[in-house]
């Protein structure tokens, strides 16, 4: 760890959230380099959205630090904010606007400058491919087209980091393959670093270069693919990942897990 | 100064996406208007020939300025109970992640939603005027539009307190029949607060929404209560609690 400490772009650390009793994020403490492309992988309920929620100033921290960007999420949310993006799990689009609308409002919700984001908007839709759809109410769109569209958006204020929460959950493989390839592109263009949760263990190995796993609210294990697979002694990323994390489904297996459970049902 | 900018633009932006949403969503437009022309016609002519059989004169002249309240009243409820909308379909963290403060973001879509239901007032009042309601005076009718606008203000602020505690909309109901429809009943908008058990004298003092009814049997129709200036100050003072209240609410919520 003797790289400076400018490198990290996101420093979290003893990050803890409690629910009532429950322990939802107990003490976790890591880093993401940036530039990086970082898997923050868990089974349900483990603790992942609380701890993307607490990262992009959702949800305060009942105690710890989070640093992102060199600015801490707590005493400037607004400098934290400007320096992310996020595409959350569940869209979070104005269905009864168009497509360009949300673009519009996102613009101005970050203070861009009208010069600056006619520009970016166009050239962001048109990278998507939704230039040609700008004026269709986003109610008609499909959930691949939405998904598109919110990349876009959460791109138009530059951010530093892209947060990423199961981004393609629901989205058929061409979607998938063209989502990676796009995001793969911006992080060598504008060396970008993107944050992501995802159940598909073949995504992570293709486009994470580090992967933390989360198990009850603590960093079980950390690294790169490989070290996953020969510290489990496993060929293969899912099998490191279910020698980490057990094979017991959560909702119905043990107390607290249980009433994590509950606690994420329908509001994650 | 430039900060200043971007908030006026933030605030104007939300605005826009409330006006938006109305103007498009035409079946809301029209069926919110079925209510009060079934009450205007209904009411207005069924209890018509009793009201002036008992000497209050025009029954139209009094039953128009309490349904155009009550249409404000309901738009504007209805309007800042969207933010559990957005919160279920997300659009909200969209708001609540970006660099702005969450007063800004509840002042802009307070205000969207008040001009919707000053919007809904109008057409009302136009719809009043042509079932033969005939305000008191022309600038009567120019100052009723402030007094809308109060009223309109007043309850979506407080729409949007009550949707920032609620998770999901099967709370709706509870409001509706324990403070929305009470709040309508008991304001003087269907009939006259003058000599009125004494309990239930009390409740219409209480009543908020008495204060905007009588402003505008006021200046529409020119029969007065409480006195205009009493009105005005107890709407103005009102829209001022609530909203600091509702953006205090709102400025809690955890998503």
């Amino acid at each position: 760890m003797q790289e400076n400490l400018s490198e990290n772009i996101i420093e979290v650390k003893n990050l803890v959230r409690n629910f009532k009793e429950i322990k939802a994020v107990r003490d976790i403490t890591f880093c993401v380099k940036k530039g990086e492309s970082f898997a923050f992988l868990g089974p349900n309920g483990a603790g992942k959205t609380t701890t993307i929620r607490m990262l992009t100033t959702l949800l305060e921290p009942t105690s710890g630090d989070i640093t992102l960007n060199s600015f801490n999420a707590h005493k400037n949310p607004n400098e934290t904010r400007h320096s992310f993006g996020i595409v959350f799990q569940d869209p979070s689009l104005d269905t009864e606007l168009t497509a360009y609308e949300n673009m519009y409002i996102h613009a101005v919700l970050y203070g861009l400058k009208k010069e600056i984001y006619i520009k970016r908007i166009e050239e962001l839709m048109k990278m998507v491919e939704l230039w040609d759809r700008k004026d269709d109410l986003v109610k008609n769109f499909s959930g691949g087209m939405k998904r598109r569209l919110e990349i876009a958006r959460g791109l138009l204020h530059h951010p530093k980091v892209l947060f990423l929460d199961e981004p393609t959950i629901g989205l058929d493989p061409q979607t998938r393959n063209y989502m990676w390839n796009y995001i793969k592109e911006l992080r060598e263009k504008e060396g970008l670093t993107v944050f992501f949760t995802t159940h598909y263990m073949e995504e992570v190995d293709k486009n994470a270069d580090q992967i933390a796993i989360i198990d009850h609210g603590i960093i079980v294990a950390q690294g790169k693919s490989e070290d996953l697979k020969r510290k489990t002694n496993t060929t293969n990323l899912e099998d490191a990942f279910l020698a980490l994390t057990g094979k017991d489904i959560r909702e119905s297996f043990g107390s607290d897990g249980a009433n994590r459970m509950k606690m994420w049902h329908g509001k994650r | 100064m430039e900060r200043d900018n971007i908030n006026i633009m933030i605030i104007y932006i939300l605005w826009l996406r409330q006006i938006k949403r109305y103007l498009r969503s035409k079946s809301r437009l029209i069926g919110s208007l079925g209510q009060p022309v079934l009450f205007l016609v209904a009411l207005g002519f069924g209890f018509g020939p009793i009201y002036a059989k008992a000497g209050g004169g025009n029954y139209i002249q009094f039953l128009a300025p309490g349904i155009i309240a009550m249409s404000i009243l309901f738009t504007a409820i209805f309007a800042g109970i969207e933010v559990i909308w957005d919160k279920q379909f997300g659009f909200l963290k969209e708001t609540l992640v970006a660099p702005v403060s969450r007063i800004t973001i509840m002042f802009g879509r307070t205000l969207g939603g008040a001009t919707v239901a000053t919007i809904q007032g109008l057409i009302v009042f136009i719809i009043t005027l042509c079932i033969g309601f005939r305000p008191a005076s022309f600038w009567g009718a120019i100052l009723s539009i402030v007094i809308m606008f109060l009223v309109a203000m007043l309850f979506t602020a407080l729409g949007t307190a009550i949707a920032s505690r609620l998770e999901d909309m099967q709370g709706f109901q509870l409001i509706m029949n324990f403070l929305v429809m009470p709040i309508f009943f008991l304001s003087g908008a269907l009939f006259p607060t003058i000599g009125l058990p004494e309990a239930l004298t009390i409740i219409t003092r209480i009543d908020p929404l008495s204060y905007g009814v009588d402003a505008l049997h006021n200046v529409l129709s020119g029969v007065s209560g409480f006195g205009l200036g009493l009105d005005l100050a107890v709407l103005s003072v009102l829209v001022v609690i609530i909203t600091i209240i509702g953006a205090w609410q709102f400025s809690k919520i955890e998503i």
